[in-house]
């Protein structure tokens, strides 16, 4: 447990690193592009926002940078993000909360298969080390781990959408024909969008599960406790999975942690290209309009999410293994 | 754009110094890598190395070759690739053989000339980021206690904070400000990984001889970290390199393609950009976007794939087996 607390405790500290981040960007950039944002939004926005937001990126205040911070730590810490000026007069925890179920569902359910693809593949491809699929999958996923996600995304789009019309490409639902309701035809609809970012997402991500497991593999193969399963005649089958795989699993576990931030570049580049109602379609809207709050929202919303899954995965993989309680 | 390829199976943190950190290339004996100075020697090892190793050779001559084209690229490419010169949305012909974009450039030459600042960007970020990395990496291992505590907070949260997003907010800050700044915010945020490889490889060096002889020398940690410590590390520095030049190409393209670098550069990225916002794939003009896209798959794939055979290398235990080797260990 002293473990967990610790890796919580490392945690709030990368929070709050993001947190000063965030503060401390616009106020070091030369020109002061806050100031540049709010020039742009005059007129558009009340006199109230302006106000508060000239308080949040420390302008026209006399009041020193010290209990400017406080006053900032203390807006992030209650929830309180500001108005957005994209979606003016909306808050900017509504206008994100608007998004943010689109991307756990696309995000989470294409993660999930991809792991579950991908250990399975690399379970098969060391075990049968040398075979055909073996000597396949690792050229292929060298190569497939250099295309940038935004790439796959635009070929896929050629290909299914714009030449074959098989499927959708823009949105993540029908916004002429179909009103969001929990009906059946709505969700085949949403469901049928999703197919083509979800499978953007599989294919860039899938080849990191299959190495890393893959190469775990055949390191725990060599162990002496597999070759003692063999020597006891167990079925080639009951090895795999219970000697070899369950044990392999774990750095792959971890490796899951540490590439959520790259599950997280890739949801947003893919997002972009499909226009996909998501959070990080939302955060490039958020760019390209100067909307400043929306953007500072939606990064310390993105890092809170790969932290939690990170630690997630940590304790996980603590609970599973006992060699890592007291190492780390 | 997944995990770095090489880090799989050294990224264990918690399992101790993985095999595949281990400096010494095939067939040479530890003790010859840690002779002091031994980088060119190290690098003899490697383009040998390279020519053993298919996938190496294949990586090496696409590198060659990316390089080359950004170097002369008048040779392949007569039009200026910023002039307005032509009718727009020309077909494929000899005259232009990717056809001319909406504003009427010629995409070849958009695409020969853009090699340069993509290569730019990837040998001075990636060459850059290595540095940072391979200082505090070392610097970490060696000088231990209260520094290793302290770089390695640094490391870990620079690892965990979300690189991509990250990277969009400072960009957006600096709002355009081109190639330089590109490189810029790619080094100061992406050197973590590399560096966590790094220290671990110094750590398990940390107690061999030849650095306890130099210690006992008297001389001063700085220079044992630089002439003792460093060139011992040669190729786990080139493969780290590798990794940090792969996404330097990865990170700035796919900036340069939401907008955020300078649109005025010709590079895949920014030819991405503009064919995104013309709606390229939609009117028929599919070449604007699949070309680039092409190329920055190649060059990262020359980076991996080299950087995979340097895991190979390595780590003995990754390479391609004969099969009858296989069917008896079944």
């Amino acid at each position: 447990m002293r473990y967990a607390v610790r890796r919580l405790g490392f945690f709030v500290f990368t929070l709050w690193v993001a947190l000063t981040i965030n503060f401390m960007l616009p106020r070091l950039m030369p020109g002061n592009p806050a100031l540049a944002m709010l020039s742009k939004y005059h007129g558009q926005v009340g006199p109230g926002t302006l106000k508060a937001l000239e308080i949040l990126y420390g302008i026209n205040t006399s009041k020193p940078l010290p209990e400017q911070y406080v006053t900032y730590l203390h807006q992030m810490l209650t929830g309180n993000f500001g108005t957005s000026l994209e979606f003016y007069p909306s808050t900017v925890s509504s206008v994100i909360g608007s998004a943010v179920w689109w991307t756990v569902g696309l995000v989470g359910i294409a993660t999930i298969v991809a792991f579950v693809v991908g250990t399975w593949l690399g379970i098969i491809a060391g075990w049968r080390r040398g075979g055909r699929l073996d000597s396949a999958l690792p050229p292929v996923f060298v190569v497939t781990s250099a295309i940038p996600y935004f790439w796959m995304a635009m070929v896929l789009v050629l290909i299914f959408g714009i030449t074959l019309h098989w499927l959708p490409y823009i949105g993540g639902y029908d916004v002429a024909g179909d009103t969001p309701a929990f009906s059946p035809t709505f969700l085949s609809d949403v469901l049928r969008h999703a197919i083509l970012p979800a499978a953007a997402l599989l294919i860039t991500t899938v080849g990191t599960w299959i190495l890393t497991m893959r190469n775990t593999m055949i390191t725990t193969l060599a162990e002496d406790y597999v070759r003692m399963a063999r020597a006891k005649g167990l079925p080639g089958r009951r090895i795999m999975l219970d000697y070899a795989a369950r044990n392999a699993i774990l750095p792959n576990l971890t490796g899951f942690a540490m590439s959520m931030g790259f599950v997280v570049s890739g949801a947003i580049l893919i997002e972009y290209v499909f226009n996909y109602p998501g959070v990080g379609y939302m955060l490039l809207q958020a760019v390209q309009s100067e909307d400043f709050p929306l953007m500072q929202a939606l990064f310390l919303l993105i890092t809170v999410a790969v932290l939690v899954a990170i630690l997630i995965a940590d304790v996980a993989t603590a609970l599973l293994d006992p060699r890592t309680r007291t190492a780390a | 754009m997944s995990m770095p390829i090489s880090g799989i199976t050294t990224g264990q943190p918690d399992a101790g110094p993985a095999p595949a950190l281990d400096p010494v290339g095939p067939g040479v004996p530890a003790a010859t890598a840690a002779v002091p100075g031994g980088a060119a020697s190290a690098l003899r090892r490697m383009t040998t190395a390279i020519r053993r190793n298919r996938k190496a050779t294949i990586g090496a001559v696409l590198l060659l070759l990316f390089v080359l084209v950004a170097i002369f690229p008048w040779v392949i490419a007569n039009d200026n690739p910023n002039a307005d010169a032509f009718k727009p949305r020309l077909g494929v012909s000899t005259a232009h053989l990717l056809g001319t974009t909406a504003y009427g450039q010629d995409m070849w030459a958009q695409l020969v000339w853009g090699t340069r600042n993509v290569i730019i960007i990837a040998f001075t970020a990636g060459l850059a980021t290595t540095l940072i990395a391979v200082l505090v990496g070392v610097a970490a291992a060696y000088l231990g206690g209260a520094w290793d505590g302290a770089l390695g907070v640094l490391t870990d949260v620079l690892l965990v904070i979300p690189l991509f997003p990250l990277l969009i907010v400072i960009a957006a800050y600096a709002n355009g400000g081109g190639t330089l700044v590109l490189i810029l915010v790619i080094t100061v945020t992406s050197w973590s990984y590399t560096a966590r490889q790094l220290r671990s490889q110094a750590l398990s060096l940390r107690r061999r001889d030849f650095l306890e002889a130099a210690r006992v020398r008297g001389e001063r940690p700085l220079y044992i970290i630089v002439v003792e410590v460093i060139p011992t590390m040669t190729s786990l520095i080139v493969a780290c390199f590798l990794t940090n030049a792969l996404y330097a190409v990865l990170f700035a393209s796919s900036l340069q393609f939401i907008g955020l670098g300078d649109p005025n550069t010709v590079s895949w990225g920014t030819m991405l950009y503009w064919a995104q916002n013309n709606a390229a794939l939609q009117t028929g003009q599919p070449l604007w976007a699949i070309a680039p896209g092409a190329c920055i798959a190649a060059l990262g794939a020359a980076f991996a794939l080299l950087n995979y055979a340097f895991d190979e290398i390595g780590n003995p235990a990754l390479r391609p087996l004969r099969r009858n080797r296989v069917k008896r260990a079944r």
